[in-house]
């Protein structure tokens, strides 16, 4: 420390050594390289009755399966199927929370170590960018192949006609298969429903705010919002959009027309709830990551709250705190009133789980066999037993013992008929989901905003994607 | 070269005799900087490469110019991130390095003068010393993770005492972007302060007992020695830590990403994440490359600014 002042070569090699520590800064960037785009070398066995998609008996398989609120029992019994009748390939099961985090990179060098993907969970790989870049197979092959357990069959006979419609982006090749049916709704206990406030499930709006009323004048609150995930709330807003303007309402906005936002239908959906958050019957407090989960307690253990928005995956996930006679189930989203397009009964109901197989996968035939083996029906009612959801195999939980959600679940499909509503810009356009729309929607909870904003900013966001070139567009075809 | 195989002509040589000193440092040098080249700078020219390509993870990456910068020009989200990035990085540092200074002061020379030496630690500031230094250790998902509970609306630490008292807490990460920033520097600083701690009491420490001593004689108190003896000896010191943890600040990402939900607020490298899991990488890496500029003028700022001759002692 001998120096009186600083020379101008000890400020520069100082500031060289400030740089380098700043450099770790984006140290985040360095872990990918783009990969070549070399031979897809699978392994491929010979074809047969037995064998109908040519699977090499001897080859490894890996499964990756989203380990969220379904577990990874129920694909623990498919791997095990694959097993037994592959001894050879000794397939491996990984269960993680971080698909993306887990698989994407591997697979964006085009090394995958994946041979079939459960891309679910907050951490999903955005589908729509690893369909563009030609990342994820087309599983038409395994939609064109006889069934497991009926070889006259094939396995696209034996699904529900809108698996394949969910898969497809734009075109004809199907890249994405899911496994199971969510409802999406208003879901209640019909106990303390019926009994507890002696009302019936409200089918219009101006009933809805009645039954809130009478809640409040018992203490309890009429809804419940989870505001660490404010994204729940389109699970029972939803519907409404299609059944007050009709389907054009919604396919304008998968296509990201320029007044999808802006028409009569959302603002009166809009100014409904506006009404209900107005009025203060919506239960709050729940912020976090864990929100959903102390907003599903709050409702089943305390009872605190009638209503919630959510998918028919709660019954299992909150199984630990529902009481036995709660009498779990769910109701398809009010009528605004006799001005609406499409009946009472219009139902959010997606075909989830989604599975995809990497393009490049090492054994992409076994991925695409353990696909056929999950459509099996054994496979499918083990997955009914284990999670309780509805499988998208036709006739698979036929003759079953239903516990309450579930069957509520099945009879809100078939009530619906024809009238299942589907966003597609849900997997096109997850961030105008993710991100626009949580992040207007949670203000909008919170009394901060009012429709127009509402509309404005999703017309904004919505804009907004159609001009980025980072996003691929889907044309009407 | 050896001694034994210098030739005679240059042996004798000044030149020769520095770059034979030069030969050696190099020597030594040579693999840790081969290692830094390959596994830090090469990255880092890569990604200012990619921030020039509409690269979506594909095997293509076609040339677009400066579109990504064209799109972030245009973009509201990445310009809230940035306003949240540029707070906590003009914020955390000061209250960090206060605090840090504070506790060093107190560890070092904030005691009686006891065993009749002119500056002693309080009483237990070896203790207090190892506690700071705690959360250092702990890894940053840990922390996020338990601070994200204490924080809980409803079942949190800080609610909960709040109630038992009678006052109804706020949603801390309920939403309120003023309350969220404050949650989130809250948590940066408790993380951080240790380090600091440790490195401003090395710092006072080598400061010379003699000067203390004539301070005293001449009846400055406390504040007025910190202020007009400690803290112009440990400048050097403070300016490395205001740098250090502008950088930390800047790159505040796993705290913000695990404890912080989504539409309360974003830090611009949270917002670089989100782009990438959509598989922007073009437009992720482009990101990085301002976050980079961002914090090398920061520390060019603050080299500037922060420049004081140096007191020998």
């Amino acid at each position: 420390m001998g120096s009186t002042s600083v020379n101008r070569r000890e400020v520069m090699k100082r500031a060289a050594a400030a740089g380098l520590l700043a450099v770790p800064a984006v140290g985040l960037l360095s872990s990918c390289a783009s990969g070549g785009g070399d031979e897809n070398k699978a392994e491929k066995g010979e074809k047969s009755k037995k064998n109908p998609l040519g699977v090499k008996t001897d080859a490894g398989l890996t499964v990756y399966i989203f380990n969220g609120g379904y577990g990874d029992k129920y694909a623990q019994f498919v791997t095990d199927m694959y097993a037994k009748k592959y001894p050879k390939a000794e397939p491996d099961q990984k269960a993680t929370e971080k698909i993306a985090t887990q698989v994407q990179p591997k697979l964006v060098r085009g090394k995958p170590t994946a041979d079939v993907v459960n891309n679910s969970g907050a951490d999903e790989m955005n589908i729509g960018k690893l369909v563009h870049n030609k990342q994820v197979a087309d599983l038409g092959e395994v939609l064109d192949a006889p069934s497991w357990d009926d070889p006259k069959v094939t396995v696209r006979e034996t699904l529900v006609p809108i698996v394949e419609e969910m898969g497809r982006f734009g075109g004809k090749p199907c890249y994405q298969l899911n496994i199971a049916l969510t409802v999406y709704g208003n879901w209640y206990s019909k106990k303390l429903l019926e009994q507890g406030l002696d009302s019936e499930y409200p089918k219009t709006w101006d009933a809805m705010l009645a039954v809130c009323k009478k809640a409040k004048a018992k203490g309890i609150h009429g809804w419940s919002y989870p505001g660490g995930h404010p994204r729940y709330m389109f699970f029972s807003m939803y519907a409404m959009f299609a059944q007050r303007g009709g389907r054009d309402v919604i396919t304008a906005m998968d296509y990201l027309e320029p007044t999808a936002w802006k028409n009569d239908a959302v603002k009166d959906v809009f100014e409904a709830w506006e009404e209900l958050v107005a009025k203060k019957y919506v239960l709050t407090g729940f912020d976090g990551t864990e929100a959903h989960t102390e907003m599903q307690t709050a409702w089943t253990k305390e009872g605190k709250c009638v209503f919630v928005p959510d998918g028919s995956w709660v019954e299992n996930e909150a199984k630990d705190t529902t009481p036995k006679d709660f009498e779990m189930t769910v109701g398809a989203t009010p009528s605004l009133d006799s001005g609406d397009k499409m009946p009472f009964g219009t139902l959010y109901a997606p075909a989830g789980e989604p599975f995809i197989v990497p393009a490049k996968a090492e054994n992409r035939q076994g991925g695409l066999e353990w696909m056929r083996m999950m459509y099996s029906k054994e496979a499918a009612l083990n997955l009914f037993k284990e999670v309780g959801s509805l499988p998208v195999v036709k006739g698979a939980i036929d003759g079953q013992q239903l516990p309450s959600g579930t069957a509520s679940a099945k009879a809100a499909i078939e009530a619906a008929g024809d009238n299942i509503v589907i966003p597609k810009f849900f997997d096109w356009y997850n961030e105008l989901f993710r991100e626009d729309f949580n992040n207007m929607i949670h203000k909008f909870m919170q009394g901060q905003i009012g429709a127009k904003q509402a509309m404005d900013t999703m017309q904004k966001a919505s804009d907004r994607i159609l001009k980025d070139p980072d996003i691929t567009k889907i044309k009407k075809a | 070269m050896p001694p034994r195989f210098t030739p005679e002509r240059v042996r004798y040589d000044r030149r020769y005799r520095t770059l034979d000193k030069y030969r050696f440092i190099v020597g030594f040098l040579a693999v840790p900087l081969a290692f830094y080249a390959l596994f830090v700078i090469s990255p880092f020219l890569q990604a200012i490469y990619y921030s020039f390509t509409d690269w979506s993870g594909g095997p293509v990456a076609n040339f677009i110019g400066f579109d990504n910068y064209r799109k972030m020009w245009n973009d509201d989200r990445f310009w809230d991130s940035l306003r949240v990035s540029t707070l906590l990085l003009v914020v955390a540092p000061v209250v960090t390095l206060v605090l840090g200074m504070f506790f060093a002061y107190m560890i070092t020379s904030g005691g009686r003068h006891r065993r009749g030496r002119a500056i002693a630690g309080v009483a237990g500031s070896s203790l207090y010393k190892v506690v700071y230094f705690f959360p250092q250790v702990l890894s940053v998902a840990i922390i996020a993770v338990v601070w994200g509970r204490v924080f809980n609306t409803n079942s949190g630490l800080i609610n909960g005492g709040l109630d038992k008292i009678g006052i109804n807490g706020p949603a801390w990460l309920g939403g309120d972007e003023t309350l969220g920033l404050i949650s989130l520097l809250i948590v940066i600083s408790w993380s951080f302060v240790g380090f600091y701690v440790v490195l401003f009491s090395a710092a006072m420490g080598s400061v010379p007992q003699d000067i203390y001593e004539a301070a005293l004689l001449d009846g400055a108190g406390r504040a007025r020695t910190f202020f007009s003896v400690t803290l112009p000896l440990i400048w050097d010191a403070v300016r490395t830590g205001w740098i250090y943890m502008g950088i930390q600040a800047l790159d505040t990402f796993a705290i913000c990403l695990v404890m912080v939900p989504p539409h309360v607020l974003k830090v611009t490298p949270v917002f670089l994440y989100e782009r990438f899991r959509d598989g922007q990488y073009g437009y992720a890496t482009s990101i990085g490359v301002v976050l980079l500029v961002l914090s090398m003028a920061f520390s060019l700022i603050v080299m500037r600014v922060g420049n004081r001759d140096r007191i020998e002692y």
